[in-house]
């Protein structure tokens, strides 16, 4: 099925189609290898009648939608306050050190985005790593080279 | 402890009912048919005696909220049920065990709502980094399809992408028509004109899957849980400086300290209890001189805080109160959808002043323009989120004054490097790859 009739299956969900702009770009980003270029979003409102502009709109105000390209793999530790507590920094900076990356940036061979993420709903459960949005629970530092190593290897 | 009646988690034995057939041996759908067999106004008389409120962080009488809906032959356009599963309020973590352990409890709540408001479409808003929950639920739904379970009722599974003002029901309405999520004024308030201009009930998950346990129960049986004003049970999230975090449902009405001690162990390492946070990182901290208020709603707004999404946070000796408000306000600009200027702007200001406050470089007067700002943002605001950051930090200041003070005093943290909140990166600066204390600051 073409992207643009995927589209509009998902359009056919909802009792106005507008309302699938959010999962088309889902789909998009799916589709395009973790990110949405200029083109799917040109995809995305063609096939949704609406403009490029529009979609940008939507893409650039949810933290998921990401507009410039990511690492193959995307790191992100909860930070907020009761993952903080139970040492969500010490976990951070530990993968800093095994990833070779920095915190808000991507290695240079382009594997792996490292960043920082506020509350995912696993506080009872901290540190919270979601690993390209599955999560890791209870990641304590030294846990860190086993799942880098894991991921390396994946 | 006395008892531990459970009502939304019933019939698990601490695992998950999600094979359907186990559900159905368990009771299952017996509410549903119980429902479907009354008047929707009788449902909803059912509701109204139950006494249960809304378990997002609002605490509205559901039963109510629905009979504010017009009848169908008031108004001749499509009735709609929104279910909020875009769990994102710092603390919680109970919607999400919800949906994992009783996927089909939760969806049959929708069909009871449904009935009771006369809709033929649900849409459950489900935050996007919920991917298995999100499974969970397609799957249940599959099987309650093909056991022609769900009558003439479309159920729309929505993905959220990352929005927590998205929480906010009028901004989750806009998300669902493909638009920011940004908050509409209020009113017309949804049960008037809601998702596409009709009237919509919007209800949160744990609500939803109480709705089943009141059809089970009887509304009579289930208000004699909990205490006047709360009744029922409640799924806490506690998380933070305590031994034993998790979910655990409860009836209203028990103490702070019974759910720290005598279910969650207490605070580890021998240290001391500092500060509690009662129902998510939007209410206002109690000191440990607090801890025996008790669980519920009028208890905590007694003692000026709140129930809230009952995610209860403790915090222990080793943390700061300034580098808390830092994180719980970075929190809060990072979120701000920028409709509104008293949010998007005072968010902002709150975290430099803290920032300036921490890093040693804030004045007397900085204090005083810190509470000045939170006047400022409080009530002005079109939606709670930038009410809440101003509650919140104003509470850090009101009940932890001293240690505020000290920081002016001192010039720099008395904690001297050693709090447990120190360095921690938020999102909002990593975006701009800025370490906090490194930018300009107001004043």
């Amino acid at each position: 099925m073409s992207f643009a009739a995927r589209v509009r299956k998902l359009a056919g969900e909802y009792p106005e189609p507008a309302s699938a702009v959010m999962p088309a770009l889902r789909l998009a980003q799916e589709e395009h290898g973790g990110w949405l270029p200029p083109d799917a979003l040109r995809e995305v409102a063609d096939a949704l009648g609406v403009t490029p502009a529009y979609c940008m709109s939507i893409a650039s105000f949810y933290d998921q939608y990401n507009l410039e390209p990511k690492g193959r793999t995307q790191v992100e530790v909860c930070t907020n306050v009761s993952c903080a507590l139970s040492g969500a920094q010490g976990v951070l900076e530990a993968f800093e050190r095994e990833l070779g990356v920095e915190a808000g940036s991507t290695s240079e061979d382009g594997a792996f985005t490292l960043g920082t993420v506020e509350c995912l709903g696993g506080c009872g459960w901290a540190t919270v790593v979601a690993i390209d949005n599955r999560h890791r629970l209870r990641v304590q530092p030294d846990d860190v080279p086993a799942i880098v190593e894991e991921l390396r290897n994946g | 402890m006395a008892e531990r009646p459970e009502v939304v988690f019933a019939g698990t034995d601490g695992g998950a009912l999600t094979a359907i057939e186990d559900y159905e041996a368990a009771g299952g759908f017996s509410a549903l048919r119980k429902a479907r067999a009354m008047a929707p106004d009788d449902v909803i008389a059912e509701l109204e005696a139950s006494g249960l409120r809304g378990r997002g962080g609002a605490f509205f009488p559901t039963g109510r909220k629905w009979a504010f809906l017009p009848k169908p032959d008031q108004l001749d356009e499509p009735h709609y049920l929104v279910v909020n599963a875009d769990e994102s309020e710092p603390g919680t973590f109970k919607d999400r065990e919800i949906m994992l352990r009783v996927p089909f409890r939760f969806l049959e709540g929708c069909l009871i709502a449904a009935h009771a408001i006369q809709s033929t479409h649900v849409f459950v808003y489900i935050r996007g980094e919920y991917d298995h929950e999100f499974v969970v639920l397609r799957d249940s739904l599959e099987a309650m399809r093909e056991a022609d379970l769900l009558d003439d009722v479309t159920v729309v599974l929505h993905r959220g992408a990352g929005a927590y003002i998205c929480g906010e029901e009028t901004a989750l309405i806009e998300s669902l028509e493909g638009h920011r999520g940004q908050p509409r004024t209020k009113p017309p308030f949804p049960a008037i004109a809601g998702l596409y201009g009709a009237p919509t009930a919007v209800n949160n998950v744990e609500s939803i899957a109480t709705v089943t346990a009141v059809l089970t129960l009887g509304g009579a049986e289930y208000a004699k849980l909990g205490v006047e004003n709360s009744t029922g049970t409640r799924v806490f999230s506690l998380s933070g400086d305590v031994v034993s975090p998790g979910n655990y449902e409860l009836p209203h009405g028990i103490s702070l300290r019974e759910l720290i001690y005598d279910v969650g162990g207490g605070v580890p390492g021998g240290r001391e209890l500092k500060a509690i946070i009662p129902g998510g990182s939007s209410t206002p901290i109690l000191t440990a001189a607090e801890v025996d208020t008790k669980l519920d709603f009028d208890s905590l707004v007694a003692a000026g805080s709140g129930i809230g999404s009952a995610g209860v946070i403790v915090i222990d000796d080793r943390c700061c109160m300034v580098q808390l408000g830092i994180r719980v306000s970075q929190f809060y600009e990072h979120e701000s959808c920028g409709k509104c200027t008293p949010c998007r702007v005072g968010t902002r200001w709150l975290t430099q002043l803290l920032e300036k406050i921490e890093d040693g470089r804030a004045s007397q007067a900085d204090l005083d323009l810190l509470l000045s700002v939170c006047d400022r943002i409080l009530g002005k605001c079109l939606c709670p989120l930038g009410d809440s950051d101003a509650i919140v930090v104003s509470s850090y200041v009101a009940k932890f004054r001293d240690e505020f003070q000290a920081h002016i005093d001192l010039g720099g943290c008395p904690f001297g490097g050693e709090s447990s909140l120190e360095g921690i990166l938020a999102p909002s600066a990593l975006h701009s790859h800025r370490h906090r204390g490194a930018e300009a600051t107001p004043a």
